[in-house]
């Protein structure tokens, strides 16, 4: 019997047809916003709402391929680069503190059960909304944009983690044991290599977050960055920087989730989510 | 010390008025029991009985609500290398290969960064073990890549490198196939004969219990005492029944052995029948190193026991019942009441089991 293509629960498309089909919005996409660019810049050529391709490809050779007249740097690069190291700050220090604290946490109750309700209200509490405290009590530098970030996803990660470990079968700790793990061992050299993988979906999951806090801190205080630079020129308008800008943090975040993707099956050959 | 005293006499496992409540309700009620090194020791009894809870108890994995455990004399509580454990599932580490999970009570034994003398140290140890469980080809996959049977096979292995004093087992090959289960039974004797393991064995399928055993305890909650009607639905497990049984040259064949079945349908009738209840002063513990701990409440004839009096290690206290034997013979009063307890130990019997429910 042969499957629908397309129609029904049954559908099977074919190897072609899936590429066709997962491609056909972003063909869309493109091709309704050219339309709309086309006709608003038809009518008025100083438009400035949607800018043409050669518009913004000029935007990009301008910010990424030209030194800046008065910094002499590559602004794009600058921007990426501060980014980066502040999301890459903040994560680590996530992802770090998350796993000692989740995992000690799950298995030490003494210490669980101290920290859990602690870390149950932070995770609650908006980032956002303690944007101003943050910056009050951080200084408007570096060091804030940091802990929004890193207050932003650790307590998320610090759940994740305390959740699988709990979820671990209880017979695995007590095997250890009879193997003569002592506590420390039990914590370090049993569990840590098992939740790895668990850390870094995690980490995947939390980016999203950290992207968005990262673009709020630099839009609201600060001097470079990709998020200063889109609400910098935001204030004239300038689609043709902005529309760049966006896809480029689309793509670094899409490729930072695919490395992450890599390392999970290439070191985690056992590890199945 | 007597505890060094005791070592070289002391049986390899030894428990003395074990109980275990949940709440109200009572799952291992004044649990006597001891056991020689060398002997392949199995646990049977009704579903939900509690003898994974008595398992667990002497693993460390859950605590005695009152008794004592001990191995070679020396009291223990919680999971330590002197006993290694089997589980039906969830004995082997994911993450680690075949051959790293037998590794790994010996890479314990180092720190972290001298890994690669511990492996250099101990491969060839482990590579034998997993030759000797018939699974050395597999030795780099990892379990998910194992069907049950072959991980069974590396958990054996990884509990041997241990060299634990006793081996338990909760229902080690209750989720494999027919076939692979008796390919794993043959193994395990194998490996018991050659390693002279001693191994305490919890499984609720009959035949596998008389096939591998040579002793088979039945854990039920069937059974009545003196304490009334009271005590009835707060009446937790006791050992009904304690068989010697003989090792058998061949024992592939002896499943079809008229001794066999005979023997398997008496354990079901002692254990598994809730409507057969024998009482606590008529329990067929007919095995050598059978004794019982009773309570005056569980036997209202007896005298309460004279905690002064010494008794031999490991020795009958109780004279055995003859084998399947129905008739209640009258016993004497308090004669199960004595204790073999190992010298030093006080034997006076916990306060009685809280009858919550009643």
């Amino acid at each position: 019997m042969r499957l629908p293509g397309f129609f029904g629960v049954h559908a099977s498309p074919s190897p072609r047809m899936r590429w066709v089909l997962a491609l056909a919005p972003f063909v869309l996409l493109v091709a309704v916003y050219l339309t709309a660019s086309h006709f608003r810049l038809e009518d008025n050529p100083d438009d400035k709402i949607l800018p043409s391709v050669g518009q913004m490809v000029d935007a990009v050779d301008r910010l990424a391929f030209t030194r800046d007249e008065r910094s002499g740097e590559f602004v794009m690069l600058h921007d990426t680069l501060s980014s980066l190291q502040r999301l890459a700050i903040g994560i680590g220090l996530s992802a770090v503190v998350g796993l000692l604290l989740g995992m000690n946490m799950a298995l030490f109750p003494g210490m669980g059960i101290t920290l859990i309700a602690m870390v149950t209200f932070i995770s609650i509490i908006p980032p956002l909304a303690i944007l101003p405290i943050i910056f009050i009590s951080f200084g408007v530098d570096e060091l804030a944009k940091v802990m929004l970030i890193f207050l932003g996803t650790f307590p998320l990660i610090t759940r994740d983690i305390y959740g699988s470990v709990k979820a671990m079968p209880q017979e695995q700790l007590t095997k250890a044991l009879t193997l003569g793990a002592r506590e420390l061992q039990l914590v370090y050299r049993v569990v840590l290599p098992q939740v790895m993988p668990r850390l870094i979906e995690t980490v995947r999951l939390s980016l999203g977050g950290g992207w968005l806090f990262l673009i709020a801190a630099e839009a609201i205080a600060s001097i470079d960055g990709l998020g200063y630079r889109i609400f910098l020129v935001r204030r004239y308008l300038a689609m043709d920087v902005i529309i760049p800008y966006v896809l480029w943090i689309t793509f670094l975040g899409f490729f930072m989730d695919w490395s992450l993707r890599q390392i999970l099956q290439r070191r985690y050959r056992w590890y199945r989510s | 010390m007597s505890a060094a005293n005791d070592k070289s006499t002391a049986p390899r496992l030894h428990i003395e008025n074990v109980y275990k409540r949940y709440g109200g309700r009572t799952v291992l009620d004044n649990i006597d029991l001891s056991v020689t090194k060398g002997e392949l020791c199995i646990v049977v009894g009704p579903s939900g009985c509690g003898k994974s809870t008595l398992l667990r108890i002497v693993v460390g994995q859950e605590q005695a609500s009152a008794g004592d455990v001990m191995i070679d004399g020396e009291p223990v509580a919680l999971p330590d290398a002197s006993r290694g454990i089997v589980y039906q599932k969830y004995s082997l580490y994911p993450h680690l290969t075949a051959l790293e999970n037998v590794l790994l009570g010996k890479m314990l034994e180092y720190p972290f960064y001298r890994r690669r003398s511990a492996v250099e140290a101990h491969r060839d140890e482990a590579m034998e073990l997993l030759k000797r469980a018939r699974i050395a080809e597999h030795a780099d996959k990892y379990p998910n890549e194992l069907s049950g049977g072959m991980q069974q096979r590396v958990a054996i292995a990884q509990t041997l490198i241990k060299r634990p004093r006793i081996v338990l087992m909760d229902e080690p090959f209750g989720a494999l196939d027919a076939g692979v289960r008796e390919d794993m039974q043959v193994l395990l004797l194998e490996l018991w004969e050659a390693y002279g393991m001693t191994v305490f064995f919890v499984t609720h399928d009959l035949e596998e219990a008389v096939y591998l055993g040579t002793r088979v305890l039945v854990l039920s909650q069937y059974y009545t005492d003196d304490r009334g009607p009271a005590a009835g639905p707060a009446r937790g497990a006791k050992i009904v029944a304690d068989h010697a049984l003989p090792r058998r040259a061949m024992p592939t064949v002896a499943k079809s052995a008229p001794e066999f079945t005979e023997l398997v349908m008496q354990i079901r009738h002692e254990g598994f029948d809730p409507a057969y209840l024998r009482h606590v002063r008529d329990f067929n513990l007919e095995h050598p190193d059978a004794f019982q701990t009773l309570t005056p409440e569980e036997d209202g004839r007896a005298t309460r026991p004279d905690s002064s009096a010494p008794s031999p290690t490991g020795s009958a206290s109780l004279a055995p019942f003859p084998s399947g034997s129905d008739s209640s013979t009258p016993s004497p009063p308090g004669r199960n009441a004595s204790s073999p307890s190992p010298p030093g130990r006080d034997p006076s019997p916990p306060s009685p089991p809280g009858r919550g429910l009643g």
